[in-house]
């Protein structure tokens, strides 16, 4: 494998700052270029291994572009039928309360098919965390409208923009699971640039703790990009999510645990 | 007051050439090849090593963790 160095007299063990987690595969990530998907299995990957918890996180993948996320991430898969993952969740953190249980999910597969199945999970209060990538567009099937697409925004199925007289209005699950009080933690965050990606990995480190105590469903929404799907360059991408899908799609956290129920320190990075 | 110098390490048959590491990059130090990996993508390089500081904001952004960062005090 070949590599490119910077000054050589720095590169020692004792220096190293940031490398790629152990627990991420050597398999080359299939997604295009730019994609946010990589960054956030980065960070989930990071969290898992820092916190410990690769003998105990079970992980529920879904059907859409991250489907494949079992080749990535060196932890127990499932997969699960389209949207279905939090029934399949549900399954699994009941027979197995003293395990991570987390699912992974993008919009057409948590907020299309499987807004039932996220809803009533949400409601009912089970004991696992979501984790929903919202880049507003069905990416792996050709860019098509998105329940979360914003208005006036293209797509293959809407090509001069999300008329919402005739198309509707965006669907912004997490803040309706906010509302559920079932749901014990609800944050969303996005990845596209250095900050905000720190900003994620801590509120997905809390997500991870708040799940181990078991009390709600902890759901965490990164608003993601799709440079092919947009059709633009991953640099252009992150600049229209920036201007156009932020101010629909604030980020923040929607709901937090009261400060009585709350054991997490709040100072961990 | 010591100075603080960082080197990167790009693994370039992963890198995808997304330049998503270079704009966030505060001090200039990467910049896009002019020559192509193995899957055909101009791959990202530190052109100018001497002003890396070791910040670790390309390793955190790249999708896909192709960027190992080095940091030392002189």
């Amino acid at each position: 494998m070949t590599e490119v160095t910077g000054i050589k007299d720095y590169i020692k063990p004792e220096n190293l700052v940031y490398s790629k987690t152990r627990l991420m595969t050597d398999n080359i990530l299939h997604y295009c270029p730019g994609c946010g998907h990589s960054t956030a299995h980065r960070i989930l990957a990071e969290i898992i291994d820092e916190e410990g918890l690769q003998q105990d996180a079970i992980g529920v993948s879904p059907v859409g572009c991250s489907v494949f996320l079992y080749n990535y991430l060196d932890i127990d898969w499932q997969e699960a039928a389209h949207g279905r993952a939090p029934a399949l969740a549900t399954a699994i953190k009941r027979l197995n309360p003293g395990k991570v249980v987390f699912t992974y999910q993008g919009d057409g597969d948590l907020a299309a098919i499987g807004t039932s199945e996220t809803i009533h999970s949400c409601n009912r209060g089970e004991n696992f965390l979501i984790i929903f990538i919202n880049n507003g567009i069905y990416g792996m099937t050709g860019g098509q409208m998105a329940p979360t697409t914003i208005p006036g925004m293209k797509s293959s199925t809407s090509p001069y923009g999300r008329d919402t007289g005739q198309m509707g209005y965006p669907l912004k699950i997490t803040d309706i699971v906010a509302t559920l009080p079932g749901t014990y933690y609800v944050s969303r965050q996005s990845v596209h640039t250095a900050l905000n990606v720190r900003r994620a990995k801590r509120a997905l480190r809390k997500a991870v703790q708040y799940q181990s105590l078991n009390r709600g469903t902890c759901f965490v929404e990164i608003v993601s990009n799709c440079p092919a799907g947009w059709k633009m360059t991953p640099v252009e991408a992150n600049r229209w999510m920036e201007e156009n899908m932020l101010p629909y799609y604030p980020l923040g956290d929607l709901k937090v645990p009261s400060a009585e129920t709350s054991v997490i320190p709040d100072n961990k990075e | 007051m010591a100075k603080i110098r960082g080197s990167i390490v790009v693994d370039i048959e992963r890198c995808k050439g997304c330049e998503i590491c270079m704009v966030s990059c505060p001090t200039g130090t990467i910049k896009m090849s002019g020559q192509v990996n193995g899957k055909g993508y101009f791959y990202a390089l530190p052109a100018n090593p001497e002003l890396c500081i070791g910040c670790a904001n390309c390793a955190v952004v790249c999708p896909d963790g192709v960027i190992t960062v080095y940091k030392t005090k002189i």
